[in-house]
This record gives structure tokens, sequence and C-alpha cells, in this order.
């Protein structure tokens, strides 16, 4: 049996790496191991997990330095014997060992606007046409991991920045009510400065680790940027609208 | 601030074990001689290097503006470089390799960056990247300009219609920066993405088939970016050469 040689986070702000070696089959998951080594040889481990197969987005982490699902990483993309590093997500607070308190992804939810939809038509109901959401469902598809809020260089390495920037999940649920066909919300509440679109720079990072393979940045954050210039940095619109009235 | 630092202090700069310099060094290394090229072929050497072979005007100066009163030492190419390059360096894509490979910020993906403090696109000079649509305006009437000029290598004065390996490289090159352009987020936004109902009326249904075109043509907009950096200067280099001796040109004309 192969053996992985893991080096797991224990404790809280003040913990420590721990090496451990444990055996696994071909086939299996980070996460299978880290359960196994919880099994057999850390029984007090802390870990986040729900549905083992890429849908809960609860066993985040950064393996190898990369933040990912451990649900979603296979032993077989490591070679025999090579060091695996497991660490909680770094930008959130540790509770301990491989557990991080995600609770400022919740307050950010909160300042969310919520979706005003039109009233329903005659009959009753609210239609929409499958030209006008298809471009969102891709939006629908986030399972609310926090990695890319963990990967995005605005608070990972700048945490003043938390009371500014909304991060990169937010943006996503930003574009999905900014495009919804039926949604009646001002232009401006999707891009308001205090979500911090302008924090952004398009670096890609989010879309580069996201599970869900969400084109974070092309399809949600550089539209959003470019209404924000629509609202606020393009002379010609702003022309256009002081002579033709507000579009 | 504190977390900043706990980071690195818990956990070191990263602990990615992949080669993760090697995407923005390549990438830096590649503007970084692009920029020194053509500052050099068509802001230094100017009228000193001649650019104009036979029907073939090299594309740093398309199109040609040479107004009597400006001196010798300056190069024609200062009436026309100013664009792209404000297109170049607002361009979403451009701004997310440099960001990376220039300022480090970050350097790579889950690499702490070296600086201290961070407000991104929030503040001057960085929110000048706003002007990106403007430069596109600008790059759009550029498009036909420069397909003039690709044509234009098919007519030789005096013998009239045939064709060199200089009017292949410029018809190239012309077809590349329109896709480039053609691929811009920016005119994505603007042909259909701003849009909220495509469904609402035979005009938003046309726009929205005109955005799924240039959707497409978006997802490789880094591809159309390089490769077309990487034809508007070897299309300069080869004019270049052409006119100052250095190759000759293969063509149907006699005389040229
Ligand atoms: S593209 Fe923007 S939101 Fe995404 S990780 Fe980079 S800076 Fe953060
Ligand atoms: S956008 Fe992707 S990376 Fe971010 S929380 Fe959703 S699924 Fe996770
Ligand atoms: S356990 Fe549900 S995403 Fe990994
Ligand atoms: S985004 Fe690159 S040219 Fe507009």
């Amino acid at each position: 049996m192969p053996k992985a040689h893991l080096k797991v986070w224990r404790g809280d702000d003040s913990g420590q790496y721990v090496e451990y070696d444990v055996e696994y089959e071909e086939g299996m998951v980070v996460l299978d191991v880290v359960h196994r080594l919880q099994a057999t040889q850390a029984g007090d481990l802390a870990i986040r997990w729900n549905c083992k197969a890429g849908k809960c987005g609860s066993c985040s982490a950064e393996i190898n330095g990369k933040p990912k699902l451990q649900c979603m990483t296979r032993m077989g993309t490591f070679i025999d014997g090579e060091t695996i590093t497991i660490a909680p997500l770094k930008t959130f607070p540790i509770i301990r060992d491989l557990v991080t308190d995600v609770s400022w992804n919740y307050r950010v939810a909160e300042t969310m606007p919520e979706l005003k939809l039109s009233g329903p038509d005659a009959s009753g109901h609210r239609r929409m046409q499958q030209i006008d959401i298809d471009r969102e469902q891709e939006f629908r598809k986030c399972i609310e991991c926090y990695i890319c809020q963990d990967v995005c260089h605005v608070i990972r390495d700048h945490p003043e920045n938390q009371g500014n920037f909304a991060g990169p999940r937010f943006f996503v649920q930003l574009a999905n009510v900014a495009m919804h066909p039926l949604d009646q919300n001002p232009k401006s509440a999707t891009v308001a400065h205090g979500f911090g679109l302008d924090y952004c720079n398009i670096t890609k990072c989010c879309t580069d680790v996201c599970p869900e393979g969400i084109h974070i940045t092309d399809n949600a954050i550089i539209p959003l940027k470019e209404r924000r210039v629509d609202e606020y940095y393009d002379p010609i619109r702003a022309i256009g609208r002081k002579l033709f009235g507000k579009k | 601030m504190a977390q900043a630092t706990d980071i690195q202090r818990r956990y070191g700069k990263t602990q990615r074990v992949d080669r993760w310099w090697i995407e923005p060094a390549l990438f830096g290394g590649g503007l970084l001689a692009f920029v020194i090229y053509s500052t050099v072929s068509a802001l230094i050497l100017g009228n000193s290097w001649h650019f104009e072979a036979g029907p073939y005007l090299s594309p740093f100066f398309e199109p040609l503006i040479k107004p009597g009163w400006v001196p010798e030492w300056i190069s024609p190419a200062v009436f026309i470089l100013w664009a792209p390059l404000g297109f170049r360096t607002t361009c979403y894509y451009y701004r997310r390799t440099y960001y990376r490979s220039f300022f480090m910020s970050p350097p790579g993906c889950a690499v702490t960056e070296p600086a201290k403090s961070y407000s991104g696109e929030s503040k001057f000079p960085f929110i000048l990247q706003n002007a990106h649509r403007l430069f596109l305006y600008v790059a759009l009437v550029f498009i036909p300009i420069l397909w003039y000029g690709a044509l234009k290598a098919f007519w030789l004065d005096g013998e009239g219609l045939g064709v060199g390996v200089g009017s292949l490289i410029l018809t190239a090159n012309a077809f590349l920066l329109m896709m480039y352009t053609l691929s811009c987020h920016s005119l994505r936004h603007l042909i259909g993405g701003g849009l909220d109902c495509f469904s609402c009326s035979n005009y938003t249904r046309t726009r929205r088939k005109a955005w799924d075109i240039l959707s497409l043509a978006n997802e490789h907009h880094k591809g159309w970016a390089w490769a077309s950096l990487i034809s508007v200067g070897l299309a300069d280099l080869y004019v270049h050469l052409v006119a100052n001796g250095v190759l000759t040109d293969l063509n149907t004309w006699s005389n040229f």
C-alpha cells in the first residue's frame, strides 16, 4: 500500500505542523487520507466536511499551498512519498486544526442587495426566457466553499480591506442580481462603491481556484466593472444622460 | 494588518511547491522585450531608420502623419502610438499580467505580496484604468486604417496589383489586431453584456447574437493579445529590414 507523508496544521493560531505517515489505497482523495489519519493516529483532529462530492463546500483547505477542496483532490496527483502539506484556509481565523471561522463571509452576505422581482403577469406567473437567464446559471453553481475569498490577495494580504471589499464569491452574487431579467433594483444597487469592486485588480486567482469552474473574473467581475464605468466613469454616457435624461 | 503578518509568521511566504514564478517571469519578460523593442524602433530611431518600403508601411506608423512643422528628430509614430499604448495598458488582460509580473500584486496566487498597503484600482493612478472604454473607441477607428494599410500593400505605384511576403505579413497583422480589438471585454459589454433582457425586442435579440459571437472571441482574449503583439512587432521589424536593405522582399513586382 502506498504511504502518504502528511504535514498537517495542528492547534490554533499558535499551533504548528505535525507530520504523519498514512497508508492509502489507489483512488482515494486527500479527505479520505485525512479521515484515516483521524481514525488511526489523531482522534482529536478537527476537520469540517459533509458531502465528499465537491458539493457542500465544507472541506476547503490549502494543500501544498493551493486552496482546494480536500474531497476533490486525488491522491493520484502526488508522487509516492511526496510530503503533502495540509493547512487551514489562511485568510480566516483558525478555530482549531483545519477548521476556520468563515463568519466574515456571512456578515458580507447580509449586505448583499436582494432580488426585487417585478410583479407576475396577467396569468399570475413570472415568466423568464432561457436566453435571459442562461448567463446566470453559471453563477448559481457556487457552493460557497470560500476558496476564492481565501485566495484573493485583496483581503488575504491586506485584512484591513475586509470592511471595504465583498470578495469574489459576492461579486458572483452581485452579478446574478445585476443581470437578472426581472430584477427591479436600480443599476447602481449592484455596483455601489461599498462592495469594493475597484479593489479587485482582475489578477484572476479566484477564477484559477474555483472548484466549480465559474469564470468569476471574466463573467462576473469584469462585467460588473463595466457596469460601474457606465454608472460613474463614462463621460460620453454622462453627457448623454444630461442631454436626454436618465436612461 | 495583524493578520497578514500572521499568515507569514505562521506559514511563510508561500507553501506552493510548483514553479509558480515561471508564468509571471515569462509573460513579464515578453512584455518588457516588446516595450523596449517598440520604443527603440518607433520612437528613438524614428525617422533615422526607414520604415517605408515600396507599398509597405510599418504598422507603428499607420496612418503616416508627417506635418511640415514637426522637426525631423520627432518620430511620426508619436501621432499613432499613444492609441495602442493606452488601449493595451488599460486592457483587462494586460493589467492582470503586469500587476502580477511588475507590481507583484500578487506575484502568484496564494503567494504573499510585498506591498504593505493596497487600494487596487480605487485610487489614482489605477482608477484611470476605467478609461479603457475610451481607448476602445479609438482602437475601433484603427481597424479600418490597418486594413487600408494591408490592402495598400498589394498595390505598387507604377506597376499595380501584386503580392509579396510583406503584403501577407501586413494582412495577417491587420487580422490579428482586429481580433484583439473584437475580443475586448469592454466591447463585449457594450455590444450586449450590459443588457439585462435579451428577449425584449428584435434589437436586443440581435445584440444577444453579437454578444454570443464576441464572447467566443473573448474567451481567447489572452491569445489574441499575444498573437497581435508579436505580429505587430514582427511586421514592424520586417518592413524596417526590407526598407533598410537588409532583407529582400519576395514578390511578384519587377521593380521592387
Ligand atoms: S480577480 Fe479580483 S476578486 Fe479575484 S482574486 Fe483577483 S483581486 Fe481578488
Ligand atoms: S465562486 Fe467558486 S470558489 Fe468562490 S465560493 Fe463559489 S464555488 Fe467556491
Ligand atoms: S466535503 Fe463537501 S465539498 Fe468536500
Ligand atoms: S480588455 Fe483587452 S482590449 Fe479591452
